[in-house]
């Protein structure tokens, strides 16, 4: 019985130690692989038979909601480019930079600049690469009878002044609020374009980090409303419109839909070889066209969007 | 490996005295270089998450009562706060409501296993149980999100989403856990002590609850600790199902949160260094505390449990 007893505490030490370390998992593995993989980065002086010379290996990390992009990408780029193995992992936009600061990593995938999230001087030295647009919506349970809200209204809603749905024009049903957590980009985004102004966490209020499980939420919950990017709008919800606007991507490309922001794919410093090789590759024609992963994925083209919008948020046209 | 060489030359009979010596040898070294190793591990978990978590009271001055006690969780306000209370709270409360909801099953269900069934209970039941430990810990979530959630929206006030839905994945996720502990401690008490009772004349469930029940009611403790333990470190399946708002809930039913759901939804996305990040570390860090208690309480309840 004691040994049983003793097997069963192993396990249970095992998992709950487990669980605290796997957020520093991440930056570990990570660490390892940078730090064998560095020197083989240099372009080989061996002569190779491929039609690509090129080799080395990238860890790209960060933004889950840069991630199925990046990955996509990743191997049709190892297909041409055989002599270059890229790793890519999600974690999210503050690992992503952390480690590409620190030198863990190639490249940082983030959602936000890294002037929103690391130190002046850190931010710095890392050179951004903005590869796509995301855009997002806010979106409502299907149920809710409300099809356009202005910036007030949204205002209202994510800081709790309104709390039902009738007194902005829908039926008689409570508001429920589902959120990002305070430190998402997503969340960032959507509050400094679509809000003005930080929102605060409200009691009762329901905080998820995966779009999936807030798509899901908001399909189920009655009077539902939170914000999601383009790619994730299906049936099971509802997207409104902003100050009269549709969310999508021909008015977030002319620059009447503002609710938008960069993917950035940041490296410290210049790129070496490989890392740059990709990072062209993923501007290239390829993957930026009509027809190219970027719209297959749902993100929209750099190259489409007729406006830039710089870091304090100024619009101007291209 | 390196064990079966010296094994095979003891085979062939020549000095077989010297062989022995090295396989004992071999393995002295090997299982002290696990221990080592092992010991190395634990030392420098707690040492990392101890300095990332304390660095929230020392660099950032963040004060101590104020994690604990504070009822505003606003890391990226202005000015930010770091009251964890809510988190604290959520934790205790999600845990032992589960255990309080296991508990009694799973006890009654190794009774069942031992004392009254034990052919189809060992063979059938048993196995059942512990196949519900198999399962990955977002398979609940899911089910959590996709069943009981709606569920309990349809039947209570509120969006189904809180402590009591939390609760409820959590103890079907702790019932092996304590079922197993449970069984082993009901399946090792003495032949000789249920004897003596049946002699006396008592019947089985008189048998059950005045003599079986109380002489291993520590070590049937020791297993709803252990439950408990489980559950306050679960994070993926309880952040699904419990809202992960940073508030004390009102009722039941209300969005709450806990430390491993508030970690898990924000731990990604600050950057290492931060404020942020490093209260995030503080909650990691009361979360490996809770752990020692767990083990100690449990360590005290074995104490306890000799026949």
């Amino acid at each position: 019985m004691k040994k049983s007893l003793m097997l069963i505490m192993a396990m249970v030490l095992t998992f709950t130690l487990a669980a605290c370390g796997q957020a520093s998992n991440g930056g570990t593995a990570a660490g390892n692989t940078t730090s064998s993989s560095s020197p083989s980065t240099e372009p080989s002086a061996e002569p190779s038979a491929e039609a690509s010379s090129l080799t080395g290996s990238i860890l790209a990390t960060g933004s889950s909601a840069l991630q199925p992009l990046v990955d996509q990408a990743s191997k049709m780029f190892m297909e041409k480019n055989s002599g270059v193995t890229i790793q890519v992992q999600g974690g999210g936009s503050g690992t992503g930079l952390t480690q590409v600061s620190e030198g863990q990593a190639n490249i940082g995938n983030s959602d936000v600049y890294a002037e929103e999230k690391l130190d002046a001087d850190k931010a710095k030295a890392l050179v951004d690469h903005q590869v796509a647009v995301v855009a997002m919506a806010a979106v409502v349970n299907k149920e809710v009878k409300v099809d356009n809200l202005t910036k007030q209204q949204l205002v209202d809603i994510f800081t709790g002044k309104v709390t039902n749905w009738k007194d902005l024009g829908g039926d008689d049903a409570a508001i429920v609020i589902v959120n990002r957590p305070a430190s998402s980009g997503t969340r960032a985004t959507f509050e400094k374009y679509a809000l003005g102004q930080k929102s605060e966490d409200l009691q009762g209020s329901i905080q998820e980090d995966s779009s999936g499980t807030v798509k899901k939420i908001i399909g189920e919950t009655p009077g539902a409303i939170g914000y999601l990017a383009l790619s994730y709008l299906d049936d099971s919800i509802k997207s409104v419109s902003y100050d009269g606007v549709a969310a999508n991507v021909e008015n977030v490309a002319n620059g009447t839909y503002p609710v938008w922001a960069y993917e950035h794919m940041y490296t410290k410093g210049e790129p070496d070889a490989a890392s740059k090789a990709f990072l062209e590759y993923m501007m290239s024609d390829e993957i930026q066209n009509d027809k190219g992963l970027v719209v297959e994925l749902g993100y929209i083209p750099t190259s489409q969007m007729q406006v830039v919008r710089d870091l304090d948020g100024n619009i101007t046209k291209k | 490996m390196a064990q079966t060489i010296p094994k095979k030359t003891a085979g062939n009979g020549r000095s077989a005295g010297k062989n022995h010596f090295v396989e004992e040898w071999v393995g002295k070294v090997y299982t002290t270089l696990c221990v080592l190793f092992l010991v190395a591990t634990i030392i420098a978990m707690v040492y990392f998450v101890a300095s990332r978590g304390l660095s929230t009271f020392f660099k950032d001055h963040v004060n101590v009562f104020e994690l604990l006690g504070g009822l505003k969780w606003s890391p990226e306000g202005s000015p930010p706060s770091f009251g964890a209370f809510p988190f604290i709270f959520g934790s205790f409360s999600t845990s032992l409501l589960a255990a309080l909801l296991a508990a009694p099953l799973s006890i009654c269900a190794s009774i069942f296993m031992i004392e009254i069934t034990p052919k189809f209970g060992r063979k059938f039941l048993q196995p059942v149980i512990e196949l519900l430990a198999g399962i990955p810990s977002v398979v609940y979530g899911f089910i959590g999100l996709s069943v009981i959630v709606p569920l309990f929206r349809d039947i209570f006030p509120g969006q189904g989403l809180g402590v009591a839905a939390g609760a409820l994945v959590l103890s079907i996720m702790i019932l092996p856990t304590m079922t197993t502990v449970a069984t082993d401690a009901l399946a090792s008490l003495p032949a000789g002590l249920k004897e003596g009772s049946y002699a006396l004349g008592a019947t089985r469930w008189q048998t059950i609850y005045r003599v079986v029940i109380p002489t291993t009611l520590p070590s049937l403790m020791t297993g709803v600790v252990l439950g408990i333990a489980r559950a306050f470190g679960e994070a993926l399946a309880v952040q699904m199902v419990i809202g992960n708002a940073p508030f004390v809930p009102r009722s039941l039913f209300e969005s709450a949160s806990t430390l491993t759901s508030a970690i898990t939804l924000s731990m990604g996305n600050t950057a290492a260094g931060s404020t942020h990040n490093n209260a995030l570390w503080s909650l990691a860090l009361i979360l490996m505390l809770m752990t020692f208690v767990f083990v100690f309480i449990v360590r005290w309840l074995e104490g306890r449990s000799k026949l």
